[in-house]
């Protein structure tokens, strides 16, 4: 498991954030990817495994998390990829893995991406992830290209390996998106360490009992200290660029930025000195005070929250900072002139597009039809159908997060009067019922609203809106070749609710009729549509054909 | 030197072949040995809504993303998404769009996107070998012939035009 057999120094290529991270995963001998999709993430996992590695989708990102922390206990090294928010999924594992760390017999390692995206793009929210790096002790690291996301994803490993904590490295939309340019092995450091398969048993290290997770904890935040001492001497972690101005120019302004901030930094301020982080946490505390100390006016720069210079003030290093209003929405050039400018005055509002509805032919309009003609209030969940709360349905009344819709529909039968709890709906996809809504099922079996419930999982053989992944319900694996498969109805029957199974787009009137029944009665009902996604349908087909060919 | 770079913006409908047309105008800069970021978004604009890619290109490129109103050529391709994407264009840029192309001269429509290149490729530096060559590179085999000619149609109407300034 050596490096530097793949190394090319010769090939220059223009490749995506996400493919450079697949490459230099590769690169670093990654013995197991896992993840759950989720844009901006989704294309790592799958690059990684169309190049031969060993990867698979799990139902969920802790599940991922989890697989992957067995993966580098056993001494391999675990690639985990998932966008920001299934970050909030695997918190439970990653807050308690640092105090444990991760050793196997001869090594073990584990990268946790996670794709951040600022401006919401694609997501429910923009939490920035910079946060977890602090609140559950993981170093984290955050390229600014592709080469950089080459370059910094085969440090990830080296550092997990050799403090044996998991490493975050946080990407964006814009890093993960992007292409530039990348040669694969020619700025990247060695990763060092033979990479030892076998398992070490240390109970007092691995089993988090309180009376072995105090030491721990102390054990940790050493660690960490050593860490930080480390990076003080690592400077190609925070190398200081100069500007394009004369010596005496050059010291007026001081930039600390880090991650895509940098490059639309560099171009906006070509003059400026500038302190890039790579590493992000720990801070180089020392080298930033040096910085600022060393420049007239000192400006932070970074997208999303003030995590940069908050840390920075807090250690007494006096920086400027980008007003309130810059923290919404990404940077660029523009808003970086802005705010060195200190421009405070309102920004002219983007124009507005078009928005992205429902395919003309998706299965699920007869669903969200009927839905608004027996004028349900929906709790709905994540996916593509999510945009049946846009015209011309406008048939989801809430959504919040993955497997919200269950519960959050559970908590208002509850306490509606019944009039209105009886018109309750969960409505949730296929992929986001494996991800987390057995437990939402689960709650509806165990605590039924006094009207009943009723929960329509909409079916159609994908994880539709990240590009048409497998997950457990589909029976294939990431790379669509046949696999146990968990069916959902059988699951809800076992669990006790009452199960039907239908083609709304095939029968409409049947749909609108059983779902009018069910509201009526005072069960838990569960409704299954089932038709493949109208994108996916022909490559189902397809996958069905090679797998009963092949049989 | 950053003001050697040279700043397309392509825009569209999802489907319509925008972020492939980006991926071409970027293949041919890289090919001819200049430094090529681009920038696109995916997820949501899958489903039918507004798509645009930033590609730029030039001796040294910083940010992945055209700077709002820098654009030396905008290129669109669904007349409705003119608009909201004229914010873009430099003073003195280049719009690039269908009216520019007899849609019936084409074998098929859905190569618009390809044909709008043709265009873009009369104002450009880079020889038609290379976009020829990025075409084959990046399209499958058997759209090959159907998009080298919608290629050459634009191409003639570009070099037709006054070039930009």
């Amino acid at each position: 498991m050596t490096v530097s057999s793949v190394m090319d120094t010769s090939r220059r290529m223009l490749v995506s954030g996400n493919e450079a991270v697949t490459l230099g995963a590769r690169d670093a001998g990654v013995t197991r990817g896992t993840g759950y999709p989720g844009t901006p993430s989704t294309e790592i996992l799958e690059n990684f495994a169309a190049m031969g590695g060993q990867a698979a989708w799990s139902p969920n990102e802790k599940v991922a998390l989890e697989v992957a922390t067995g993966v580098a206990m056993a001494g391999g090294r675990a690639l985990c990829t998932m966008k920001h928010v299934g970050v909030n999924v695997a918190a439970d594992i990653l807050f308690t893995l640092t105090y444990a760390g991760i050793k196997g017999k001869g090594g073990g390692a584990l990268v946790l991406v996670s794709a951040d995206d600022p401006g919401m793009h694609s997501s429910q929210n923009e939490q920035d992830n910079r946060r977890y790096a602090v609140a559950a002790v993981v170093p984290m690291l955050e390229p600014a290209d592709s080469q950089e996301a080459y370059d910094m994803t085969r440090q990830a490993f080296m550092i997990s390996e050799r403090w044996h904590l998991p490493v975050m490295l946080r990407m964006t939309t814009r890093v993960c998106h992007s292409k530039t340019i990348l040669q694969p092995g020619v700025h990247a450091l060695a990763c060092h360490g033979t990479n030892q398969i076998g398992f070490e048993r240390n109970i007092p290290q691995k089993v988090m009992i309180p009376a072995h997770a105090r030491p721990a904890h102390r054990r940790l935040r050493q660690k960490m200290a050593e860490m930080q001492q480390w990076l003080e001497s690592t400077p190609e972690l925070h190398p200081i660029i100069e500007g394009n101005g004369d010596g005496e120019g050059a010291s007026e302004l001081g930039i600390i930025t880090s991650g895509i901030s940098y490059v639309h930094v560099r171009e906006a301020a070509p003059d400026a000195k500038i302190l890039k982080l790579g590493m992000t946490y720990p801070l180089p505390m020392q080298a930033i005070r040096a910085f600022a100390e060393s420049v007239k006016r000192c400006v932070v720069i970074e997208e999303g929250d003030p995590y940069l210079k908050d840390a920075i003030r807090a250690a007494g290093i006096a920086v400027e900072s980008k007003s309130e209003m810059y923290r919404f929405g990404e940077l660029n050039v523009g808003r970086v002139r802005r705010i060195l400018a200190r421009d405070e005055s309102p920004e002219a509002a983007p124009p507005r597009g078009k928005p992205p509805q429902l395919c003309p032919q998706c299965p699920y309009h007869p669903v969200f039809a009927a839905l608004k003609k027996l004028e349900c209030i929906v709790s709905g969940d994540i996916g593509c159908y999510t945009l049946g709360a846009l015209q011309p349905w406008e048939a989801m009344d809430i959504q919040l997060c993955m497997g919200a819709g269950i519960g959050v529909g559970v908590g208002l039968r509850h306490t509606l009067p019944e009039d209105q709890a009886k018109c309750v709906v969960s409505v949730i996809g296929d992929s986001t019922f494996m991800h987390s809504g057995l437990t939402g099922l689960a709650e509806m079996i165990y605590n039924p609203p006094p009207t009943g419930h009723v929960l329509i999982i909409l079916d159609n053989g994908t994880t539709a809106m990240t590009g048409q992944q497998e997950h457990p319900g589909t029976g294939r694996t990431l790379n669509h070749e046949p696999t146990g498969r968990v069916v959902m109805e059988d699951v809800a029957r076992a669990m006790g609710a009452n199960v039907d199974v239908l083609d709304a787009y095939k029968e409409p009137e049947k749909f609108e009729e059983l779902l009018r029944r069910r509201l009526e009665q005072r069960e838990i009902s569960v409704i299954i549509s089932r038709r493949p996604c109208i994108l996916a349908a022909g490559k189902i087909r397809e996958y069905e054909r090679r797998a009963t060919g092949t049989a | 030197m950053t003001n050697q770079v040279v700043n397309v913006v392509l825009a569209g409908l999802g489907g319509q072949g925008v972020v492939k047309a980006s991926d071409i105008v970027a293949e041919v800069a890289f090919r001819s040995g200049l430094d090529v970021k681009k920038a696109e978004i995916h997820g949501m604009s899958q489903r039918g809504g507004s798509v645009s890619t930033d590609v730029r290109f030039g001796p040294h490129v910083l940010s992945p993303m055209v700077p709002t109103g820098q654009a030396d050529f905008l290129v669109v391709v669904e007349p409705t998404q003119i608009d909201n994407n004229r914010g873009q264009l430099k003073p003195g840029g280049m719009l690039i769009d269908p009216s520019m192309i007899d849609t019936k001269k084409l074998r098929n429509t859905k190569t618009l996107n390809v044909a709008l290149l043709g265009v873009l490729s009369a104002h450009l530096d880079f020889p038609p070998e290379s976009w020829k060559s990025a075409l084959s590179a990046l399209l499958p085999e058997h759209l090959r012939d159907i998009n080298e000619e919608a290629f050459d149609l634009g191409r003639n109407i570009g070099i037709n035009k006054e070039p930009c300034p």
